[in-house]
């Protein structure tokens, strides 16, 4: 009875779990079909295969210009979003100060608060203050919810540190500086790339904060919103799609290489 | 934190030579914490102050001073109440809808996949996945699946499975249901790193003990599970309730599914009716750290923040 069970047990999770990942799959697996889908002004029936779409990319009204907007704003606050990220996760992890409990509840707020609070807040801001919404406005909504995820991303990093390399930098009289620039920025650098491929994905695909804040501004998530009313080009799946595939090619490539090194060490070790 | 588990890795080789107060760990926070003061903190102050706005006499549409008019606050709550519920209803049966999903997959993924490394970590990538394709074509992806022409409405139409004439699309079914795809993965990824870590011995223990599976599973496997679970219920609660775009009129929802995102939204955006929209932002975080706060408390995790 029980290795019947166990048996009936084992493969169930199996069948499971194949059936979660096509579901998990499929709404993907339709955006990328359908970016290769001959329409002409709807792109919901199926009307036959065509690669236009994607070799005529920016023939679509605004798809380009939105898809450059989302990548400058990405890039912009992805690098300011890692650089204080990164200071402050040092901070963190190698000094005890005063108010550094406030200073964890203030970086987790951020987190913790749903995106249309946040959005609604900094437009009252800016509304406020008088600021014309446009790039520079979504670039420092971005920027301030890409801060929390790098100092988590980073601080992990930091903390898994081992001092002696530095001390080791230390001993060999490498003034203060040197040691930062040549032992412990290279040793954080796996941490602060993948804080910034992070910030750089939220950045790219965050929609409800930009919406907030980016008046006549549009981002690719906001062109694909306005278009949803009237229906999504094709060359909007076309972009997705890409960009999907790239991170993809991107996460497995980096698996790979590092399931490589893990038995080249298991080997040598 | 909760939030450390999508970080992953937080696993402290040596504890490093903590250094005193000093200027360098000054300039290091200054900044990042001046930008989050400027740009986190100010905003919700705004908020406030926006919140017991009063109109301008005589003044246009948008049009509104300083004051401190706290009716603002019934008047969002009475008028927008069902709204308000809706949407922590909507989001907690998404939550628990999500868990039931993803704990047989992280433990899949955590447990039955652990002696092949890579195919681990390539299940994982199929996880997250969706993260890679846009958040809205995604959305819409379901909204032309669910639809009356697709192939899903059709098929069970003709198995008699839906009576004649059923919509799923721009019902309570959708919206719930497009919540529950798009925050899966927060759920998983959280569930997947404490059953990563499970110590089957543990597992092996209760059977030795004459525990019944059921029994071992409950007793065994969840609460060494629950740090993820926590995690996962909150990363998936928080968004969830705030969302609104699976809920809007274009995407899976109708008018009658609108949840408190898209009240906020219109009454920003488009009715310029600032204060009721900040008054709702207010009552919304309010909400979501009373229900969090109770939570963390109930489910004794406390130490997870």
């Amino acid at each position: 009875m029980s290795t019947v069970t166990r048996f009936i047990g084992r493969y169930a999770i199996w069948l499971y779990s194949a059936l979660a990942f096509i579901f998990l799959l499929v709404p993907i697996v339709y955006t990328i079909v359908y970016s290769f889908n001959d329409s002409r002004r709807s792109n919901i029936v199926w009307r036959g295969f065509t690669l236009d779409n994607w070799t005529h990319l920016c023939d679509a009204q605004g798809v380009c210009q939105a898809f450059g907007n989302s990548i400058f704003v990405g890039l912009t606050a992805t690098l300011l979003a890692t650089v204080l990220g990164t200071m402050i996760a040092i901070a963190l992890v190698r000094y005890r100060f005063r108010f550094r409990t406030a200073t964890t509840l203030l970086l987790f707020l951020p987190m913790a608060t749903p995106e249309v609070v946040l959005g609604a807040g900094l437009a009252a801001e800016f509304l406020t203050a008088g600021i014309q919404k446009g790039a520079l406005t979504v670039i420092l909504a971005h920027t301030m919810f890409c801060v929390s995820f790098v100092v988590v991303t980073v601080r992990a990093r930091v903390a898994s540190l081992d001092p002696a390399l530095e001390e080791a930098g230390r001993d060999l009289y490498a003034s203060p500086s040197q040691v930062f620039v040549r032992v412990t920025l290279p040793l954080l650098m796996p941490g602060i790339i993948a804080a910034a491929l992070l910030s750089f994905a939220l950045s790219f695909d965050d929609f409800i904060i930009t919406n907030f804040n980016s008046g006549a501004f549009v981002t690719f998530p906001k062109f694909v919103y306005t278009a949803a009313a009237r229906g999504i080009p094709a060359e909007a799946n076309v972009i997705a799609s890409a960009v999907f595939f790239v991170a993809i090619i991107f996460v497995v490539a980096s698996q790979l290489t590092t399931a490589a090194r893990a038995k080249r060490l298991a080997r040598e070790g | 934190m909760a939030f450390g588990a999508f970080g992953g890795t937080a696993t402290a080789v040596a504890e490093p030579a903590v250094r005193k107060r000093s200027k360098v760990a000054l300039i290091l926070l200054l900044p990042g914490i001046l930008y989050l003061a400027l740009f986190f903190l100010a905003p919700l102050v705004s908020l406030v102050l926006t919140s017991f706005q009063a109109p301008v006499e005589f003044g246009d549409i948008g049009q509104y001073q300083t004051a401190f008019k706290w009716e603002n606050y019934t008047t969002v709550i009475s008028t927008y109440g069902e709204h308000i519920i809706r949407s922590f209803v909507f989001a907690l049966v998404a939550t628990i809808l999500a868990l039931l999903f993803s704990f047989p997959l992280a433990y899949f993924i955590g447990v039955t996949l652990r002696r092949f490394p890579l195919v681990q970590a390539l299940a994982l990538t199929l996880v997250i996945a969706p993260f890679f394709i846009s958040f809205l074509l995604r959305t819409l992806a379901w909204k032309q699946l669910l639809s009356d022409e697709g192939w899903i409405v059709t098929s069970l139409s003709s198995l008699q499975l839906l009576p004649p004439g059923t919509h799923l699309t721009g019902t309570a079914f959708s919206v719930i249901f497009g919540l529950t795809y798009n925050f899966i993965p927060f759920m998983t990824l959280p569930i997947y790193t404490s059953l990563e870590k499970l110590d089957l011995r543990y597992v092996e223990a209760g059977g030795d003990l004459y525990a019944s599976p059921a029994s071992t599973f409950f007793r065994v496997t969840v609460p060494l599970a629950a740090p993820g679970i926590v995690s996962g219920m909150l990363l998936t609660f928080i968004p969830a309730a705030g969302d609104y775009i699976n809920a809007s009129r274009d995407f899976l929802g109708s008018t009658d599914t609108a949840m408190i995102g898209n009240v906020i939204e219109a009454n920003f955006l488009v009715l310029q009716n600032y204060p009721a929209a900040a008054a709702l932002s207010l009552v919304l975080m309010a909400a979501i750290l009373i229900l969090v706060s109770i939570y963390v408390k109930k489910s004794g995790t406390e130490d997870l923040i």
